[in-house]
């Protein structure tokens, strides 16, 4: 049998030498770079026990039933310009079913400032809704049970004071914090990494993310504390093996910071989530997916000991790559989000946003946000793709591909910890540059034609795209918004607010929790500008190295 | 090699605005800069202000803004009225982003003299600087 | 036409209609009237090699004084950038004006270069009384220098009270640009395994000052331990280097580093070695420039001379040509001219 099979293996690649090759110029390797075989064979697949899904290390997936036990949680991120347009929305959401719902904030919220800052000018609720204080959040959520929906909210930086405007509201409602469930960003690293979004010096910063892991994990338990994200590695042109890496080691890095605090990794690491991109390069992404189960498996069970099982599982959201979206054709971006998310469902993810075709351009349309949600109920419920658990699992490609990420990301480990850990690896600028290497490579192969993105740089149509609806925000909001910040300001009781601004700069200059701190200033209804610029009196902001 | 290499342009690059989306601007500083432009990278949420007062002192005859959170209307024009006030409008500027065709056109009207949507060749910005500085070439 | 040595290309402002300061009087005019933008561009010029520069420096020649010149370097990553904005921020808060010169080696090949080092301080843009000028090396590093010297002679025209120079201490060459400045401070990390490399590059002989900076960090002590170790070592001298622990983006030793800096001057002035110093500088200064117009001039002679070129071909015989292009008559040169 054996030499029978290594004959025919020998005449297919002498055929294969044999015959006529392609001479396009086209690149064979992956869109990051990872050379490829043109076949794969019983000989590349690895040797070792066979795997099986909910069993560790989980490379075939966390849940032994998969998407049988229960499919993916279709989970469409958005966001509105004012609190009162977006509560409606969220109100008319929940009457139609649904149970969970998700806040996108504006830049100058997701940048700790007020909508009134100078800074904030043409900003304000441009890409989400804008939150200065409590009583933008009491808007926020008028009406809404909040003991009895999850809320995720996509914020970093001042993501502390935002869960405490959460909690804040819960209280006015009478829902006790124990009852609260839902999702914080909450990931500073991979803002120090990729997205960019940090305001204070990376050690202060952590402080924030362990006080609220550690404040959550006893007053708030059902609240993911973190959702440690690739997605924004990705998006500023990492390849899928620094993606991996990088979140992961990100991933260890608070890990490392909780244990230090003195807790315990089985108290918290169930609570760690993570959230990954879904580029276009499909086996790749299916592997890069798989490997990130098993490599966190092996990292949390063997190098921090952790001993339940469910500390040992990786959980991740997908978004589907808005990077590889384009504004020429953009109907093409319905196919290209359609393979991610096949991708992404292939590779076991727990729950998915699928990208509208036209949010490469703007906020989308709601004919363009349905088709996408639409995208998923089709590959759910008319593919067959989620009758069989990890259906590629035993691929010689994929279980090699697999393998080969893991590899690769074990490599970038080793490198990380020889300049001393994330966080020096942050300061001297080695992530940002090799994530820089990467967009430049890929950029010059688009220019050269080595790689193609249809309609971009090949299939281009002659006559102009059909310009696309796209959805305005109204300049009066930017000055309605900051009249309402100014008249909050001027109403409350300023004596409270000021000794609660005053608790919160001495906690910070000491070991407090902040936590608590922040919740007493919100009650007071400091501002969120305020309460950043307290913080920033005592820890001061950061400059990134310059990696360009 | 040197001799033949001096051709020294220089162009003020940075981010205005609060995002932090990079990827764009550090790649077309790159690519100035294999086409052997001084670049002087700001860095990110930099003010109108702060643009121009860069600009006068790194004495640059190029300004290229890159800006992806939707605030281009508001941000373009106030760089435009602050090149102004600091009698400095001979400065060009460019720009690239996420920015509608009709915006484009309206903010061209105003003075940008160039903008640069997502998957424009690296060449083709090249290309533009070229023609619009030809004094500078080799 | 005059002064084309200086630059084989046409100078790209020469066409430069849009502006006041395309003749050489305005700039001056504007430049004594205290606009940035004149002495921004009489910078472009020395850059530049630009003929226009000689008269504008012999005219400013007696104009302000000659500012106080700190320099800094260190390796990538170990905070220099920061620390100099925080040395700019202390500066300001005694009310004295300051510029700051950051350097940056030039991309070899094509001419082009990125300067980033401005980012960290860019929070002091607005400032009236801070300029902030980066320089790329454009190719050869001897010309930073004389770069870098000239434009200290404009700032210090300008009215600056100090100038600060910033530069990646990374290489020999590199190091010749920070012995432009008076007072050296090297700045070290406890974490990039840079203290050995900066040591061996002969990073001891220019320091006047350490700053280890990160010193929250572990591994503080262990490189005050081998810095001191290594001065020891040295050579006897009358100044002994101290060394000064900073946190930069804590503002946290940034006074004790400038005492240390001022401390240094006041050394050189009762020594005697700042007239020393200055004498030497005009010295090097000359030959650097001397050496920079011998370059210009061979580059020219070989360009233009294809018999001089063929024969160094065919010869292969760099000396001998050279020598032969030196011992060129002016009257030959200036017809090259």
């Amino acid at each position: 049998m054996k030499v029978r099979a290594r004959d025919a293996n020998q005449v297919w690649q002498e055929e294969f030498e044999g015959a006529p090759a392609r001479d396009d110029g086209i690149e064979t390797s992956t869109i990051s770079g990872v050379s490829l075989k043109p076949l794969y064979t019983r000989e590349d697949l690895p040797r070792r026990d066979e795997e099986f899904p909910g069993q560790f290390p989980y490379t075939r997936g966390i849940h032994p039933s998969g998407y049988r036990g229960r499919l993916w949680t279709m989970r469409q991120f958005s966001g509105f310009a004012t609190a009162e347009e977006t509560n409606r929305r969220y109100k008319y959401l929940l009457a139609n079913g649904q149970t969970g719902l998700s806040v996108a904030f504006d830049m100058p919220t997701l940048m700790g400032q007020d909508s009134d800052a100078p800074t904030s000018r043409g900003e304000v609720g441009h890409c989400g809704v804008a939150i200065d204080s409590l009583a933008d959040m009491e808007t926020l959520f008028a009406g809404i049970p909040l003991g009895d929906i999850t809320t995720s909210m996509t914020i970093n930086s001042p993501a502390a004071i935002l869960l405490c405007m959460y909690i804040a509201v819960a209280e006015k409602q009478g829902v006790p914090a124990d009852k609260l469930g839902g999702t914080l960003q909450n990931d500073i690293l991979k803002e120090f990494i990729a997205q960019k979004e940090f305001i204070f010096p990376p050690a202060p910063s952590m402080r924030l993310v362990v006080d609220s892991i550690e404040y959550c994990a006893k007053e708030v338990p059902k609240w993911n504390t973190i959702s440690i994200s690739g997605y924004h590695i990705r998006e500023a042109g990492s390849t899928a093996a620094q993606e991996l890496a990088f979140t992961l080691a990100d991933g260890m890095a608070y890990v490392d910071a909780c244990l230090e605090r003195g807790m315990h990794i089985d108290d918290f690491a169930s609570r760690l989530s993570f959230f990954f991109d879904a580029h276009i390069d499909f086996f790749e992404e299916i592997a890069k997916f798989r490997a990130a189960r098993r490599i966190w498996a092996r990292w949390m069970r063997e190098r921090y000991g952790a001993q339940q099982e469910r500390s040992w599982k990786l959980r991740f959201h997908t978004q589907t790559a808005g990077v590889s979206l384009t504004a020429q054709q953009p109907e093409l971006n319905i196919a290209r989000t359609a393979i991610e998310a096949l991708a992404a469902v292939l590779g076991g993810t727990q729950s998915l946003h699928t990208n509208a075709m036209d949010e490469v351009l703007a906020l989308p349309t709601d004919k363009a946000a349905r088709l996408a949600l639409r995208t998923q109920q089709l590959i759910a419920y008319e593919t067959g793709v989620a009758n069989t658990l990890d259906p590629l699992g035993g691929s010689y490609f994929i279980e090699s591909l697999t393998d080969e990420m893991e590899r690769q990301a074990e490599a970038y480990f080793k490198r990380i910890d020889e300049i001393g850990g994330v966080i020096p690896a942050i300061e001297s600028g080695f992530f940002q540059k090799e994530i820089a290497d990467a967009a430049f490579r890929y950029q010059k192969e688009l220019e050269e034609k080595s790689r193609l993105v249809v309609g971009v740089n090949e299939f281009i149509n002659d006559e102009a795209d059909e310009s696309i609806e796209i959805l305005r925000i109204d300049p009066l909001l930017e000055s309605q918004q900051s009249e309402r910040v100014r008249e909050v300001r001027r109403k409350r009781d300023q004596a409270m607010c000021a000794n609660a601004l005053q608790s919160l700069r001495k906690a910070a200059a000491g070991t407090d929790n902040l936590m608590p701190h922040i919740l007493e200033a919100v009650r007071a209804y400091a501002t969120e500008g305020e309460i950043m610029q307290a913080m920033i009196e005592v820890f001061g902001t950061y400059t990134e190295t310059a990696v360009v | 090699m040197p001799s033949t290499a001096v051709r020294p342009v220089r162009i003020v690059v940075a981010k205005v605005g609060l995002d932090g989306h990079d990827r764009g601007v550090k790649v077309v500083a790159r690519a100035l800069r294999d086409a052997g432009y001084e670049v002087i990278y700001t860095g990110l949420r930099q003010t109108p202000e702060m643009v121009v007062d860069a600009a006068l002192q790194e004495d640059a005859q190029v300004i290229g803004l890159s800006i992806h959170s939707g605030a281009h209307m508001t941000l373009f024009p106030a760089v435009i009225a602050e090149l102004k006030r600091r009698e400095a409008t001979d400065i060009i500027l460019f720009g690239g982003g996420i920015i509608p065709d009709d915006d484009i056109t309206a903010l061209k009207k105003k003075g940008v003299e160039q903008i640069f949507t997502p998957g424009t060749p690296l060449q083709e910005i090249v290309d533009w600087l070229r023609k619009r500085l030809p004094e500078s070439a080799v | 036409m005059g002064w084309s040595w200086w630059s084989a290309t046409t100078s790209p402002y020469a066409s430069w209609a849009s502006n006041d300061l395309t003749s050489d009087s305005d700039l001056l005019a504007r430049f004594r009237a205290g606009d940035v933008r004149a002495l921004a561009r009489a910078i472009s010029l020395i850059e530049r090699r630009d003929p226009a520069i000689r008269e504008i420096e012999e005219s400013l020649r007696d104009s302000g004084r000659a500012p106080g010149v700190a320099g800094f370097t260190g390796a990538p990553g170990t905070g220099k950038s920061t620390l100099v904005d925080a040395v700019v921020a202390l500066l300001r808060k005694k009310e004295e004006s300051v510029a700051v010169l950051a350097t940056d080696p030039n991309s070899p090949f094509t001419g082009g270069a990125i300067l980033g080092d401005r980012i960290r301080m860019q929070r002091h843009a607005l400032d009236p009384k801070v300029f902030i000028r980066s320089m790329g090396a454009r190719g050869h590093l001897g010309g930073l220098s004389l770069a870098a010297r000239e434009a200290i002679r404009l700032l210090g025209a300008f009215g600056f009270d100090e100038v600060i120079l910033e530069t990646v201490g990374v290489g020999q060459s590199e190091l010749e640009v920070a012995t432009v400045a008076d007072t050296t401070v090297v700045v070290l990390t406890p974490n990039l395994g840079d203290s050995v490399q900066m040591i061996k590059a002969g990073i001891l002989e220019i320091a006047d000052v350490f700053a280890v900076n990160k010193s929250d960090i572990e591994g503080h002590a262990r490189v005050v331990t081998e810095l001191r170790t290594m001065l020891n070592m040295g050579p006897k001298s009358d100044w002994k280097p101290p060394i000064i622990p900073t946190i930069a983006t804590k503002q946290e030793g940034i006074e004790q580093v400038w005492e240390a800096v001022v401390a240094h001057r006041r050394h050189l002035e009762s020594s005697g070695r700042a007239k020393e110093l200055g004498e030497k500088r005009l010295r090097d200064e000359t030959a650097e420039v001397a050496a920079e117009l011998a370059r210009r001039r061979a580059r020219r002679a070989l360009d233009e001379d294809p018999q001089l070129a063929e024969r160094l071909l065919r010869d292969g015989t760099p000396y001998r040509t050279a020598e032969e292009i030196l011992s060129r008559t002016d009257n030959e040169l200036n017809d090259e001219r």
